[in-house]
């Protein structure tokens, strides 16, 4: 069992932090850049001054030094020793515990061949390629045998497609490994597919701690709905399984067709920018293709908010400025929506 | 751009070398004493060799320039890495060592010559000078260069704070110290040159000032041909060094 808890920490921007990481749990800490949350990372790891107590198994670990704390940390720049080949930047750690040399060799060659990278052993960081970076980094991290892994932003550098592949991958093996993790980003996406739970930091504050569909569905303040990016939530009335693997769902006066998972759909979450805004109708089927009038219009630096009224219901659609002047929206306009279903969050249960 | 064959820089030395043959032998400076043909010096060159006057000399400043050089470095780098680590001591004795470091190693002889008297520490008390501050500085901007996050990565891994010095800190520093050895090992023999020459008996510096009181051209670009020779294989030595120990990660 290794349960993590910071209770009245405070330091720098973070004032009286109060959370409870449970055994082996994967918290991601998200938030926007400043927001406090490598602060807190550093804070349980132990490599910055703090005021508060950090529980580690119940056991207050203020006064103990990063190594004794069980901490391995995955940092932002994921900082290899560029003078070390791979199996030394691996081994570093054991070595300075001064374990037995064939131990270490051991322990270097199991880590390197779990994270697929045996081959790599002999080479520099600076011969590397950025997601073998990362998975040496890890390895690194992971050598001595820690409790808890704390990743800030591991992927932050990566291209988007490397990054979605390692984000599944990182989770799997922190799930293999049985350990405590808490995770660092500032993309909400990247934190729902990582997270059991999210704990949204905004202004050195703790500001929700909870699954990440409760997140979405549920959020308990304005500063969390605008951090996730205010999404129209649906709530479905009734829903009919149809023959050709899909569902048909009521929310209110919307209709909507998705595929059928084997789950009775309760919720939908749509974001603003995931609504496509087209002044005709589009062709093709009339499926999941709501027609409204524009009843509110807020032009923001990049992009505008359109608000538009479905017969009971009103969805807030997002659309890049520059396609918005092309488009000639203005209030009282009838418009077309379309949502990238793709992109769409649902819960399958009430909350 | 016109690719040149390696060994290419052999060329223009040849032709120099024909060229300062050709005009000395058909003596158009005035004067053959104040330029020697190549082919004289390099027999002076030889005759000093085979009587031992050249080796004695060159042995004198070698052994000069390596102690010199040699604790010099040493104390610079042990100094820089303790001002480049603790913010204490860099702030103690940076403005210190900031009054110092413009002095030219040679403005410190009359007094050396005065402290220490006229023997054969006054010329690597000179070397050390010259050598320590460029290696210090070098070195303490090496040692803050390294990036905080691989002190912190070394940190999180367990590392005390010496192992992380000898591990990380060092090795990391080490491009940047070679750049202060490198530049200072040239500067060494230019050094001992000029201190020899104002105030030591022996050595390259003084076989130059009596080959110039004897107006002995020869000899006199006999020496400097030795020490652009030892220049250059000093800073090519650290070069190479350098080269050597970064070449996988620098």
């Amino acid at each position: 069992m290794t349960s993590i808890e910071l209770k009245n920490i405070e330091k720098n921007i973070c004032q009286n932090v109060n959370l409870l990481i449970s055994d082996k749990e994967l918290m991601v800490f998200v938030g926007p850049t400043g927001a406090g949350k490598t602060t807190l990372l550093n804070i349980i790891a132990g490599i910055t001054k703090y005021n508060g107590s950090v529980l580690i198994d119940g056991n207050q670990v203020n006064h103990l030094s990063p190594n004794k704390r069980g901490v391995g940390y995955l940092f932002q720049d994921l900082a290899l020793f560029p003078h070390l080949d791979v199996g030394s930047n691996v081994a570093y750690g054991l070595r300075v515990q001064k374990k037995d040399e064939n131990k270490i060799n051991s322990r270097v060659k199991e880590l390197l061949k779990f994270l697929s990278i045996k081959h790599l052993k002999d080479r520099y960081p600076k011969e590397l390629s950025g997601g073998e970076r990362q998975r040496v980094a890890l390895a690194r991290a992971l050598a001595p045998y820690p409790k808890i892994l704390l990743l800030d932003e591991p992927l932050s550098s990566l291209d988007p497609t490397t990054s979605k592949h390692l984000r599944i991958e990182l989770r799997r093996i922190i799930k293999e490994m049985r350990i405590n993790a808490v995770y660092v980003t500032h993309d909400l996406t990247e934190a729902e597919k990582m997270a059991d739970r999210i704990a949204l930091i905004d202004s050195g504050q703790i500001q929700q701690v909870s699954k990440p569909q409760d997140m979405i569905f549920s959020p308990e303040s304005t500063t969390v709905s605008d951090f996730i990016g205010t999404p129209n939530i649906l709530t479905c009335d009734s829903s009919k399984v149809l023959e050709q693997g899909l569902i048909k769902l009521k929310c209110g006066n919307i209709s909507m067709l998705l595929p059928y998972e084997g789950n009775s759909i309760k919720k939908i979450a749509i974001f603003p920018p995931d609504i496509q805004v087209t002044t005709s109708k589009p062709s093709g089927p009339e499926v999941n293709l709501f027609r409204g009038t524009i009843v509110g219009l807020e032009l923001l630096t990049a992009v505008a908010r359109i608000k538009v009224q479905i017969e009971d219901n009103t969805l807030l659609a997002e659309q890049p400025i520059e396609t918005f002047k092309q488009m000639d929206l203005k209030l009282n306009k009838e418009v077309f929506l379309t949502p990238k279903l793709r992109r769409l969050r649902y819960t399958t249960t009430e909350s | 751009m016109v690719r040149l064959r390696p060994g290419w820089g052999i060329v223009p030395i040849v032709i120099f070398i024909t060229l300062w043959e050709a005009i000395a032998r058909l003596n158009l400076l005035q004067g053959q004493n104040l330029l020697p043909p190549f082919s004289a010096t390099m027999e002076e060159f030889w005759l000093l060799l085979k009587t031992g006057i050249l080796s004695e000399n060159f042995l004198a400043s070698l052994i000069r320039v390596l102690i010199g050089f040699f604790i010099g470095s040493l104390a610079g780098i042990a100094m820089g890495i303790a001002m480049g680590w603790h913010n204490f001591m860099d702030k103690s004795l940076n403005p210190i060592f900031s009054l110092l470091y413009p002095i030219p190693a040679l403005g410190w002889l009359p007094l050396f010559m005065l402290w220490i008297g006229i023997n054969e520490l006054l010329p690597i008390a000179i070397i050390f000078v010259c050598s320590f501050f460029p290696v210090l500085y070098n070195t303490i901007t090496g040692v803050k260069n390294v990036d905080k996050s691989y002190v912190q990565a070394a940190r999180t891994l367990g590392a005390s704070d010496l192992r992380i010095l000898k591990t990380v800190i060092l090795p990391l520093a080490l491009p940047n110290i070679f750049t202060g050895l490198r530049l200072e090992a040239g500067m060494a023999w230019r050094t001992i040159i000029a201190a020899e020459m104002v105030a030591i008996p022996t050595g390259l510096g003084a076989l130059l000032m009596r080959a110039e009181s004897l107006i002995r051209v020869d000899i006199i670009i006999v020496v400097l041909i030795v020490l652009a020779v030892m220049c250059l294989i000093f800073e090519r030595f650290f070069a190479y060094l350098e080269w050597k120990i970064t070449k996988n990660w620098g």
